[in-house]
C-alpha cells in the first residue's frame, strides 16, 4: 500500500432522493493498494456511493475524484480505469466461461492474444481450465463469484468496487475469495468492498462504518476495536447500528 | 470497432441459444403465414361504392336504392366512365363499383335478360369476396321481386371481377398483417426484453461502467435485432411470393425500404418499453398488451378497420401497423409508389423520431 497516493478522495458527498438523504456529507480517502472496507446496515447508503464513485450516477453534490478522474467530467478515463462488481451477479448465464472473459477483455478494449493469454492464466489459477468451455449457469455459485471478481479485474484497473461480493456463499469459498482480493491487493490495486460479514471486515485495511448515510466511524479495525472497547468488529458495528434510526 | 463485434457476438448467443427467441423468430413467421386461411372475416358495413350507371333508368335507380339501404352499403360516388376506377380504387375509400350497362332496364324488360359487373378491390380479398356475395344475395332478392310484382320473367346476371389482380387469393391481405405482427413481435418485444433482462441480472451497469456509451451499448442490442427482422420480412415476403404466389407489384426496393422504416420504428418502442419496464415480466407484458394485442386486432390485420366501432376507429389511428400495413397493401397489391404513400411513410418516421426523444429523456433523468 501507498500511503501517499490517494486514489480516491471524497469531499462532502452528497446524495439525495427527493427529500430522502441516502448518503450525507461523506468524506474519506482510499490510498493506492489499499483494502478499504465499506460497511453499513442494510439501506445504510453503501450501494448508492459506490454507484457515484463508479460513475453509474451523479452526485447531487461534493467533490469526488476516482483514480484522479473527476466523476463529473471525466466520466470517460474513470471508467477505463476502474472495475465494477454489482451487488447482483453479473455474469452472463447462457455463456461460457470463456465467452464471458472474452466478452468482458473485448469491452474493455483488450486486444484478442492479450484475452487468450490472459484467460488461460485466470483459468489456471482458479483450477477453471475443466469448465473453460461451460455455460456459467452449470458452476456452483461460489465459483462463479471467485469468476465474476476476477472478471471485473481482467483489465487490470487502478480501483476494484465491490459490493457485497460474497453475499450468500459459505465460509470456506469466502476465505478463497478474500485470497484472491489480497492477491489483487499485493498487485497494486485498490479494493473498495462493502460487505455484511463482521469477520470479513477484520480483513480490511481500514474500514468506514456508515449508519443512515452517514459514516460514524473509520479506521483501522484494530483501533476500531479499542475505540469502541470491543472484542471483535461485530460488537463495534452494533454499537453504531444502534444509533441507527432508519432501520430496515 | 473490435469491442461492437464482440458485443454483437454475445447478443447473437443470448439469441441462438434461447429456445423462445427461436421460437418467436423462425417459427412464428411461417406458422402464422400457414395458419392465414382459417381466419373468418367478420361482418361487413357500409362499405363504400361507386357506381357507373351507363343507362339510368328506373330500374337501375331501384337497385342501387336497394342496395344503400341494406345497410351494408353506402353509395359515394357516381363515376362516368370506367377510366375513373383506377384513380378511385388506388385512393382506397371505395371498395367496389357497380357497373350497369347500357339500356339495363330496356333489356331487362325486352330480352328478359341484363347485366350488371362488380368490380371490387382486389387488395383486400376477403372482404372483396363477402361483398360480392353480399351484393349478388340483394340482387337475387329484387329479382325475385319484379318475377313477381311485375310478372317480368328476367334475370339480373351479375358477374364480378376483382380489379388488379383478376385471380386473387385470400392470402394476400394477410401478408402485410404478418409482416407487421411479426416485425413488431421480433423488434419491440425481443428488444425489450433483451435489455430489461440485462437489467434485471444487473449486467446493464457492468456495461454503464464499462468504458462503452450508453449509445454503443443500445446499437449492440438492437442491431442483431435489426438484422434478424430484415431476414424475416424478407422470409415473409419471399413465402408469399413462392408458396403463396402473391405478387410485389410496386417496387421491391421501396418495400423494403419501408420494412427497415417501420423495423426502426419497432425497435425504438422496444428500447421505450425497456426504458419503462425493470423486469423481463413486465416488458414482456407491456409488449403484449400495449404492442401485440393492437398490432392485431386494430391495424386491420384481422378485423377490417370499418367494421369496428368507431371508439376503436379513432384508436387505430395511433397503432404505428396500421400505417405500415398500409404502406404494405398498397406497394405489394396495388403496385403504387411513394407518391401515394408518403403520407403514411411520414406518420411512422415522425413516430420513430418521438419513441427515440422519449427514451433518451427517460434515459438521463434515471442518471440524475
Ligand atoms: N433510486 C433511488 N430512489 C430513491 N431511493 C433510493 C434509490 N436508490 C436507493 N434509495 C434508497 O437509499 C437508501 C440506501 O440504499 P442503498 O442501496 O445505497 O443501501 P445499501 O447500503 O447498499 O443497502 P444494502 O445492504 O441493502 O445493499 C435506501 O433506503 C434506498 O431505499
Ligand atoms: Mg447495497
Amino acid at each position: 500500500m501507498n500511503k501517499d497516493v490517494k486514489v480516491i478522495k471524497v469531499k462532502n458527498l452528497c446524495k439525495k432522493f427527493g427529500d430522502f438523504t441516502a448518503n450525507n456529507n461523506l468524506s474519506f480517502e482510499v490510498s493506492k493498494g489499499e483494502i478499504f472496507g465499506f460497511l453499513g446496515a442494510n439501506g445504510a447508503g453503501k450501494t448508492t456511493a459506490i454507484k457515484i464513485l463508479c460513475g453509474l450516477s451523479y452526485p447531487t453534490s461534493g467533490e469526488i475524484s476516482v483514480a484522479g478522474f473527476d466523476v463529473y467530467k471525466q466520466r470517460e478515463q474513470l471508467k477505463r480505469n476502474i472495475g465494477y462488481m454489482s451487488q447482483k451477479f453479473s455474469l452472463y448465464e447462457d455463456l461460457t466461461v470463456f465467452e464471458n472473459i472474452r466478452f468482458y477483455g473485448g469491452i474493455y478494449g483488450l486486444s484478442k492474444e492479450v484475452i487468450h493469454r490472459k484467460a488461460d492464466d485466470l483459468l489456471k489459477k482458479l483450477d477453471l481450465q475443466h469448465a473453460r468451455n461451460k455455460r456459467i449457469s452449470s458452476l456452483p455459485l461460489g465459483w462463479k463469484q471467485k469468476l465474476a471478481f476476477s472478471v471485473a479485474i481482467f483489465h487490470d484497473p487502478e480501483i476494484v468496487f465491490l459490493d457485497e461480493p460474497t453475499g450468500g456463499v459459505d465460509p470456506v469459498t469466502r476465505r478463497q475469495f478474500w485470497d484472491l482480493i489480497y492477491e489483487a491487493s499485493r498487485e497494486g490495486i485498490t479494493i473498495f468492498v462493502t460487505t455484511h460479514y463482521m469477520d470479513e471486515a477484520e480483513y480490511c485495511d481500514r474500514v468506514s462504518i456508515m449508519v443512515d448515510g452517514k459514516i460514524e466511524a473509520l479506521d483501522t479495525p484494530a483501533k476500531l476495536k479499542e475505540d469502541f472497547n470491543a472484542v471483535d468488529m461485530d460488537q463495534v458495528f452494533l454499537a453504531l447500528a444502534r444509533t441507527a434510526t432508519n432501520v430496515e | 470497432m473490435n469491442r461492437f463485434i464482440g458485443f454483437l457476438k454475445k447478443e447473437f448467443y443470448h439469441i441462438f441459444r434461447d429456445k423462445r427467441s427461436m421460437l418467436i423468430l423462425f417459427g412464428m413467421p411461417i406458422v402464422q403465414i400457414m395458419l392465414f386461411g382459417y381466419v373468418i372475416n367478420t361482418d361487413l358495413k357500409d362499405v363504400k361504392m361507386a357506381v357507373l350507371d351507363h343507362s339510368k333508368d328506373e330500374y337501375t335507380a331501384e337497385i342501387i336504392n336497394k342496395i344503400t339501404s341494406s345497410g351494408y352499403f353506402q353509395l359515394s360516388n357516381n363515376l362516368k366512365s370506367i377510366e375513373q376506377a383506377d384513380v378511385i380504387f388506388r385512393k382506397g375509400d371505395v371498395k367496389l363499383i357497380l357497373v350497369f350497362e347500357p339500356d339495363f332496364g330496356k333489356k331487362l324488360v325486352k330480352n328478359s335478360k341484363a347485366n350488371v359487373q362488380i368490380l371490387t378491390d382486389a387488395s383486400d380479398p376477403n372482404t372483396a369476396n363477402l361483398e360480392v356475395s353480399y351484393l349478388q344475395g340483394i340482387l337475387q332478392n329484387y329479382n325475385v321481386e319484379i318475377n313477381q310484382d311485375k310478372q317480368l320473367p328476367s334475370s339480373i346476371q351479375a358477374n364480378s371481377r376483382m380489379y388488379f389482380n383478376a385471380n386473387l387469393e385470400s392470402v394476400f391481405m394477410f401478408i402485410p398483417g404478418i409482416m407487421a405482427t411479426i416485425l413488431m413481435l421480433v423488434s419491440a418485444m425481443m428488444t425489450s426484453i433483451s435489455i430489461a433482462r440485462e437489467k434485471e441480472l444487473g449486467t446493464m451497469e457492468i456495461l454503464l461502467v464499462s468504458p462503452l456509451n450508453p449509445l454503443q451499448i443500445i446499437l449492440g442490442k438492437v442491431t442483431p435485432y435489426l438484422a434478424l427482422s430484415f431476414i424475416n420480412a424478407l422470409v415473409i415476403v419471399g413465402m408469399g411470393y413462392f408458396v403463396f404466389g402473391v405478387p410485389v407489384l410496386g417496387s421491391f426496393t421501396l418495400l423494403m425500404a419501408e420494412s427497415v422504416l417501420f423495423i426502426f420504428l419497432a425497435l425504438s418502442i422496444g428500447i421505450f418499453i425497456s426504458t419503462v419496464a425493470k423486469s423481463q415480466q413486465v416488458a414482456m407484458m407491456l409488449s403484449m398488451f400495449v404492442l401485440m394485442l393492437p398490432t392485431i386486432i386494430l391495424s386491420g390485420f384481422i378485423f377490417p378497420i370499418r367494421n369496428m366501432p368507431v371508439p376503436l376507429q379513432v384508436i387505430s389511428y395511433i397503432i404505428p401497423p396500421k400505417y405500415f400495413i398500409v404502406i404494405l397493401k398498397n406497394i405489394m397489391l396495388k403496385g403504387v409508389g411513394l407518391e401515394y404513400v408518403w403520407k403514411e411513410t411520414l406518420i411512422l418516421l415522425a413516430m420513430t423520431f418521438g419513441f427515440i426523444g422519449l427514451s433518451l429523456k427517460k434515459f438521463k433523468i434515471r442518471l440524475q
